[in-house]
């Protein structure tokens, strides 16, 4: 038995054709018809036929009774929440495939300079293994708010800190009608002249989160200051189990070290100091005269409690961080397997006339790869378009209308709550629409490859 | 002095490189750790103070899972689900593929192009027409209802896949088994399929993780009793951080076996993800 090999060109005409290599023909074809069928018939009942369902459904109202025309279109942009779906998906497409390509010809490029290329390669390349439900959790626990458990704010607070410092009294006040007063800016302020010492007195201060160093301030209290010098004392005025009087510096009551001190005289700090374990601080070589002692509103600063990456306007570019985690290697691994393709002599001859690396990338490597990044570029932007479990997961419920994209939107509107088919419909005739010019790149890529 | 600076350029790229390792790392040790952790520990620090108390990490987290019956029975409805949708499109592709790449029937090549056409097809235009016609059948809900959806929509892309890689096959050989009067069916299951395993085995790792890692498509085909893990534990997220002593191992171990999977055929896994790339 032979069937008709397809690339057999010619066959003879068929008046001339004996009866017996006809029926081997029709055979043949009865037998390849077997071969494709079970796939055809699924792809025709479970894709074809709903694409073309969809398009008609999306013409019709929620419940699927009344015709609307183009009603449910011209509802997906009035509507505030799809709209917001739309452009949501327009930032993804215009910023995670760029960046994505990007990233990806960077490490290309660079990996290929270290000898451990393909362990590097393995490790950005599994995420790829990875359920967008394992990394959406993932990510999730790294976007904590909390520094004390996302692992991202800890990293951003400890870098704030270590530049901008941290303040030691968040919690402190001043004791009301002692001599400090508050201003409008968060600090403390007094007056004194040189040759006074005053006494600082602050509370709100748990005794458990005084620093580990700190003395009594009784002893520094007592200390007066030599002409020509303002000194002080700053403490905290609360005597621990009780006791002791407010306003004054009794035996058991702790000084506060690292406190920020200023010395301002018309307006212009003359002089700043630091308070010393026992709370003491003191100016000297100050001019003699009235100066206003002032406590910063640093010393009191809340402490930095790094950033809102869920929050409403960070949702977003919080989601498409997690996704070039996923997807940076994938681009990497293409783009590095057409530089192995890419011409040596060309780099050789470009390097031997004197050519930098960076002149080297940008006139002979990228516009070589130009095809091959293309590819990841066209690869992602389809599959950004179609992004749902990621953002799904990640954005916390309330702020999953900031977050909301096209694929969770017709999600949303179709089965969960919703329950407009007629707009769901349209919403997934939009996504199909969106990927046709890919659709369209595909089929001539296609053809061009049969030539 | 050229070379100085080579050296040092070469440490400075190293030392990126590193640092975007780390970056990549992070993340997976932070779930890895947080899943032996008790929800206890994990509201009131981050993973890392186990560098400074080892003493929190136990495998509590992993053995009240197992006794989990909802989350062991969801593991093996995604076994159920992902195996046999592996075998189905490998299968129906590979036939079907042959027959695109070498036999004769009419409207070939367009039908071709229709296939071509779909790879791109969002999976999101079939969910609400084939609800309603499971629902006519009896399948929504049901295993074998989200295992015919992902079969037909990963279709376009195997079949895309094998008819490809088959027409490559030397013309010579095809003709030599039909000179040896090999049935179709014969050359098929003799020639074909050995000769097409790589492009296969590529085909059936990327199908296995496609279907493994999927949430939405059982989010809407599957009920209670036939939903996978991931939809089991998507379940549970909006209680996120009382529930994490169960989403951390969870998505751990849904991650395990994909992972595990693609360094065991990294090799076709990458070559998969070549061809299908324009999916």
């Amino acid at each position: 038995m032979t069937a008709t090999l397809v690339k057999e060109t010619n066959p003879p005409p068929p008046a001339t054709l004996p009866e017996r290599a006809r029926r081997l023909r029709r055979r043949g074809r009865i037998i390849a018809l077997l071969f494709v069928l079970p796939a055809l018939l699924l792809l025709g009942a479970l894709v074809v036929y709903p694409v073309l369902f969809s398009v008609g459904r999306s013409f019709f109202d929620a419940s699927g009774t009344e015709f609307v025309g183009g009603e449910n279109y011209s509802e997906m942009f009035r509507d505030p929440a799809t709209l917001k779906a739309v452009r949501n998906t327009a930032i993804w497409v215009v910023v995670a495939p760029a960046l994505l390509t990007g990233l990806g010809l960077i490490l290309a490029v660079l990996v290929e300079k270290v000898r451990w290329a393909t362990a590097f390669k393995l490790l950005l390349f599994m995420p790829m293994a990875v359920s967008f439900l394992a990394a959406g959790i993932i990510f999730r626990l790294a976007y904590d708010e909390d520094p004390d458990k996302g692992v991202l704010n800890a990293a951003v607070v400890s870098v704030h800190d270590a530049i901008k410092g941290t303040s030691a009294y968040p919690t402190a006040r001043g004791r009301e009608g002692q001599g400090l007063s508050k201003s409008a800016d968060g600090s403390y302020r007094t007056s004194a002249s040189t040759g006074e010492s005053v006494t600082l007195g602050l509370v709100g201060v748990p005794p458990k989160e005084l620093p580990a160093g700190a003395e009594p301030a009784y002893r520094a209290a007592a200390r007066q200051a030599a002409p020509g010098e303002l000194s002080g004392v700053v403490y905290l005025d609360f005597t621990p189990g009780g006791g002791g009087e407010e306003g004054k510096v009794d035996r058991r009551e702790s000084g506060l070290p690292e406190i920020k001190v200023e010395a301002v005289r018309d307006g212009s700090t003359a002089a700043t100091t630091t308070t010393a374990s026992d709370g003491s601080f003191r100016f000297s070589g100050l001019d003699r005269g009235d100066y206003e002692i002032r406590l910063p509103a640093s010393n009191f600063a809340a402490p930095y409690e790094g950033i809102s990456w869920l929050g409403p306007v960070l949702v977003t570019p919080a989601i498409i961080g997690a996704y070039l985690w996923i997807w940076t290697g994938f681009a990497m691994v293409l783009i590095g397997a057409g530089l192995a393709t890419l011409p040596r002599d060309a780099l050789e001859a470009a390097r031997m006339d004197g050519a930098n690396e960076w002149q080297i990338f940008r006139k002979i490597t990228v516009p070589l790869l130009a095809p091959v990044l293309t590819v990841v570029f066209v690869t992602l932007v389809i599959n950004v378009m179609k992004v749902f479990d990621l953002v799904y997961i990640i954005a916390p419920g309330p702020v999953q209308e900031d977050a909301t994209v096209l694929a969770t939107q017709m999600w949303l509107v179709s089965f969960g709550g919703g329950n407009n088919q007629g707009l769901g419909s349209a919403l997934g005739v939009l996504l199909l629409l969106l990927v046709v010019p890919a659709m369209v790149f595909n089929l001539r890529r296609f053809r061009r490859s049969q030539r | 002095m050229n070379a100085v600076r080579r050296t040092l350029g070469s440490s400075v790229v190293q030392a990126f490189l590193v640092l975007v390792g780390l970056v990549w790392l992070t993340p997976l040790a932070g779930l890895l750790l947080s899943s032996l952790r008790s929800a206890e520990d994990t509201a009131t620090g981050g993973w890392w103070t186990v560098f400074t108390s080892p003493g929190q990490l136990s495998l509590d987290n992993y053995s009240a899972l197992l006794e989990n019956a909802g989350i062991t029975q969801a593991f093996w409805n995604t076994v159920l689900i992902s195996v046999p949708t592996t075998v189905l499109v490998v299968v129906l592709a590979a036939l079907a593929g042959y027959a695109f790449a070498w036999l004769d029937f009419p409207g070939r090549e367009a039908i071709f192009l229709v296939v071509v056409a779909l790879l791109v097809v969002p999976v999101q235009i079939g969910l609400l027409p084939v609800a309603k016609l499971f629902g006519q059948l009896g399948l929504f809900g049901t295993i074998p209802g989200v295992v015919l959806f992902h079969v037909a929509y990963g279709l376009p892309f195997a079949v895309f896949l094998l008819r490809n890689y088959f027409a490559e096959m030397p013309k010579e050989m095809l003709e030599a088994a039909r000179m040896d009067g090999g049935g179709e069916w014969r050359i098929f299951t003799r020639l074909v399929l050995p000769v097409g395993r790589p492009a296969i085995a590529s085909l059936a790792i990327f199908q296995f993780l496609w279907v493994w890692n999927d949430m939405l498509v059982a989010l809407l085909f599957a009920d209670s009793a036939s939903q996978p893990l991931t939809v089991e534990l998507q379940s549970q997220i909006r209680q996120f951080g009382s529930n994490i002593d169960v989403l951390a191992p969870g998505a751990f171990v849904s991650l395990v076996v994909p992972v595990v999977v693609f360094f065991a055929f990294q090799r076709h896994f990458v070559q998969g993800v070549m061809a299908g790339s324009v999916k």
